[in-house]
């Protein structure tokens, strides 16, 4: 099984230390490794530690943080040897880093299944941020990655602003999933499919009402490749969604989406088929959904 | 005891008595610097005439190396010109790709275990029309055993089958910049950049962390050193935990160890505060032959790699900007703290945007915190312009520029990355001297070889790989380029009070040399024979290895 991984990124400022922290409180029995390029001034809330050394902070809930420094690539080599391997790897890429690139390179490791990239916006600074004689490019390059684009701190701007700074997001990524938080307050299920898997299972809600959440019990052979692409398609207005369907063959396949990214690959076995899809709640309708899944069933001749 | 040597010509780059034929030593240190007669009051002393038909020279200073250049020789050299390894052999330079594959397969028959890995080093197919070496020319050294090729750049390896077989890369579908794809779909066995290096570099036999140096490569790297003329070597990138700062105190500890080396703490993963306070209890445990508590930051990329960060006009061939590998509120801090604490900060910076981040954040700083002296060093700074380094002479900054890159890769410059303009105003000495910015010169040494000589004679010349004059204006006087491998490095590590220069009270450190640096002429300088080095009043002939 590839370990997914989920890729933050934005500049400083944009709250990615605040987003981890929100994802590790509510872990909630999915052991995520998150790796951070430094242990700088606290990168994980003092409560949620149980201990710490050098190299690695064990967090409540059989998570843990390590910091990979100077060299990414070395430390996500170690990390997919690690026994018990984690459930899900969240990379806090650092400010000046390009997530595209990471992805790229993330993708060529064996053992590893890019989940998505998550990039950080503040809402407050990053029109700014963007023109920046210094840094200008490398923001834009980031948005331009993202297949979510969080735009935090939208208590720092009024209504209009956010109206405009969602149709200048739009400009510089047409294909970017956009999410407004306060806080890094956001279902994690958005941030990362392992969430979301765990959350069909529940069947529970979730905290934020802002968002919806959609299962659809898929029993029938589809097209699996035509049912993921679809799904990434943008008028569905999917934030995330991932399931186990049955292929023409009648072997179970993985679907992952985020944003426009989608992905098919071998189900793990004894999964159940189903899929559960979360996007904002003004959006998604859930009968468009059915029609799609409908669409892709294997017509029975 | 006070021993005196006499030497056929002393130049000692004291202008108030810049030649002269005997040196006073006692205890490591020099006592005068004059004629015979002058030392008759210090007392008994041993007249030494070993050196009576040489010249010698204050002990040579590289002001930004890296000490893995020792490490490196243990893999097979692969490079286009000839090049010392620590023990006086001369490689030749290989001209073709069969003779890269040649000398591959001569180290391959001396391995007797068939998984053993094969590293070489130092490729540079820019010399062979750019004509690639794919995993079937590597597969031809071998088939069982990983194979890989390190560019001279550092940016790009060159692996066979087996190595993409063990790192999981020889499938097709794979889609990533740094991994080009032959006819059959599946990567060629190029990979470009340490994204991608890393991952198959650890089956090819480099090492974990590129930037160490172990304990053998450290005694090797000193062997260098004085085949070179240098007495006193940076190691300008150092992780420096707790194990590598003491296998480095007792390597350079040892009697015989032939160089004083200043290593700089590398700033990445640390926070500025953290890197601060590290670099503070490093320069605690400083001796006299290895100096800690330097601070070193990379700002950028680089030029031939198109990851530096330019101004505009950018990039010739209309690649995109580089990257950054600090945020500009990152420098800022890192600055802020070490002109507090008062440590040293060194400072990567290749594009000219880069160096005007570091220009401006610099002068922010010393605006909160008045420093004089603080001799900030800008390393690389390839493509600073005159305005750059008025503002740079103003600032109290000091620059260390690249002038071995401008003959290795010039020509690449003037072709493809920056365009004829700039590439011929790259590495601005007499620009910098010329706006009172204290100047040294560096090899970055494995990107280009230790030899500090080698190095005055690029920036004196400016000729290219292909023997063309680039930049005709920013020739150096033989003088200046002397001074700037000597003094001037000593400077930017705020050692010039103890080295560089031989005069009363300073290191007996010298540089023992068979020809005259000053009268053998400015073309010839890279021809100047060592002999050896004598390093704190004890004498190490290259010779005896």
């Amino acid at each position: 099984m590839p370990l997914p991984i989920t890729i933050i990124g934005g500049y400083l400022g944009s709250g990615k230390t605040t987003l981890i922290n929100h994802l590790l409180r509510h872990a909630d029995g999915v052991r995520l490794a998150v790796l951070v390029n430094e242990f700088g001034e606290l990168p994980i809330d003092a409560d949620l530690i149980e201990a710490q050394d050098d190299d690695i902070i064990s967090i409540a809930g059989g998570c843990v943080c390590c910091s990979y420094g100077n060299d990414l690539t070395l430390a996500l080599l170690d990390l997919v040897k690690m026994d018990p391997q984690p459930d899900h790897v969240v990379l806090e890429a650092s400010g000046v880093a390009l997530p595209g690139a990471i992805a790229a390179a993330v993708g060529l490791l064996d053992g590893y299944l890019l989940d998505g990239v998550v990039v950080l916006a503040n809402a407050e600074t990053i029109r700014e941020q963007a023109v920046d004689t210094y840094i200008g490019d490398t923001i834009q390059r980031q948005l331009e990655a993202a297949d979510i684009v969080i735009i935090n701190k939208t208590d720092l701007v009024d209504e209009d602003g956010l109206v405009s700074l969602r149709s200048w997001m739009k400009e510089r990524n047409g294909d970017v999933e956009i999410v407004l938080a306060q806080h890094g307050q956001l279902p994690s299920s958005l941030v990362l499919q392992s969430f979301l898997a765990r959350e069909r299972k529940h069947q529970e809600g979730h905290q934020l009402n802002a968002f919806e959440t959609v299962r659809m019990e898929i029993v029938t052979p589809v097209q699996v490749e035509k049912l993921a692409q679809d799904l990434a398609s943008p008028e569905l207005g999917l934030l995330r969604a991932k399931g186990f369907v049955k292929s023409p063959q009648g072997e179970l396949k993985t679907i992952q989406v985020v944003g426009r990214r989608w992905a098919v690959t071998e189900a793990p076995p004894n999964s159940q088929p189903g899929l559960v899809a979360i996007g904002v709640k003004a959006v998604v309708d859930p009968k468009v959904l059915e029609k799609v899944a409908a669409a892709a069933a294997v017509k029975a001749d | 005891m006070t021993t005196i040597y006499a030497a056929k010509k002393i130049i000692t780059m004291n202008p108030a008595r810049p030649e002269t034929t005997h040196v006073a030593v006692r205890d490591g240190r020099i006592l005068g610097a004059g004629s015979l007669e002058e030392f008759s009051r210090w007392g008994d002393y041993e007249l030494d005439e070993q050196f009576s038909d040489k010249v010698l020279m204050p002990g040579l200073v590289e002001g930004h190396a890296h000490t893995m250049e020792g490490t490196l020789w243990r893999h097979t050299y692969c490079g286009y010109f000839d090049r010392m390894d620590p023990d006086g052999k001369m490689w030749t330079g290989l001209k073709t790709i069969d003779a890269v594959l040649d000398r591959l397969k001569e180290a391959e028959a001396k391995l007797d275990d068939p998984d053993t890995p094969l590293p070489g080093w130092q490729l540079d197919p820019i010399y062979f029309n750019n004509e690639r070496v794919s995993r079937e020319d590597l597969d031809k050294v071998s088939s069982t055993r990983p194979v890989g090729v390190m560019h001279a750049s550092g940016h790009i390896l060159n692996v066979n089958t087996k190595a993409l077989e063990l790192a999981g890369l020889l499938k097709s579908g794979v889609n990533h910049p740094g991994v080009p794809l032959g006819k059959d779909g599946l990567p060629t066995g190029e990979l470009k950049g340490p994204d991608i290096m890393t991952p198959v570099g650890v089956h090819v036999g480099f090492d974990r962390d590129m930037l160490a140096c172990d304990e053998r490569g450290l005694r090797d790297f000193g062997k260098l050193c004085v085949r070179t003329g240098v007495t006193t070597v940076t190691d300008l990138a150092a992780r420096l935990n707790d194990e590598a700062v003491d296998m480095m105190l007792r390597v350079t500890g040892e009697k015989s160890y032939p160089a004083r080396v200043v290593p700089l703490r590398f700033f990445h993963g640390l926070t500025p505060e953290d890197l601060v306070e590290q670099a503070s209890s490093l320069k605690t445990k400083s001796t006299d032959r290895l100096r800690l508590g330097m601070i070193k930051v990379v700002a950028d990329g680089s030029i031939q790699g198109f990851s530096a960060r330019l101004r505009a006009p950018g990039y010739f061939n209309g690649a995109p900007n580089g990257l950054w590998y600090v945020a500009p509120e990152q420098l800022q801090e890192i600055y802020d703290r070490a002109l507090e604490q008062g440590l040293h900060v060194h400072t990567h910076t290749n594009g000219d945007e880069a160096t005007q981040l570091a220009i401006e954040t610099l002068e922010r700083a010393l605006a909160k915190q008045p420093t004089p002296d603080h001799r900030f060093t800008l390393q690389h700074c390839q493509l600073a312009d005159a305005a750059q380094f008025r503002r740079m002479g103003k600032l109290g900054m000091c620059v260390n520029l690249f002038a071995n890159h401008h003959f290795y890769w010039g020509d690449e410059h003037y072709r493809l990355t920056v365009g004829p303009e700039r590439a011929e105003r790259m590495n601005a000495c007499r620009t910098a001297l010329a706006n009172n910015v204290p100047m040294a010169i560096h090899s970055d040494a494995p990107i280009t070889p230790l030899g500090p000589l080698f190095t005055a004679w690029c920036a004196v010349n400016r000729i290219t790989a292909s023997g063309r004059v680039q930049g005709e204006y920013e020739k150096i006087a033989v003088d200046d380029a002397l001074y700037a491998i000597t003094l001037g490095a000593a400077y930017t590590l705020k050692l010039d009070g103890e080295v560089g220069s031989v005069e009363a009270g300073k290191r007996a450190d010298f540089a023992v040399l068979e020809d005259d640096p000053t009268t053998i002429g400015a073309d010839k300088l890279k021809d100047v024979r060592v002999w050896g080095t004598v390093q704190d009043g004890r004498i190490f002939s290259a010779q005896a290895g």
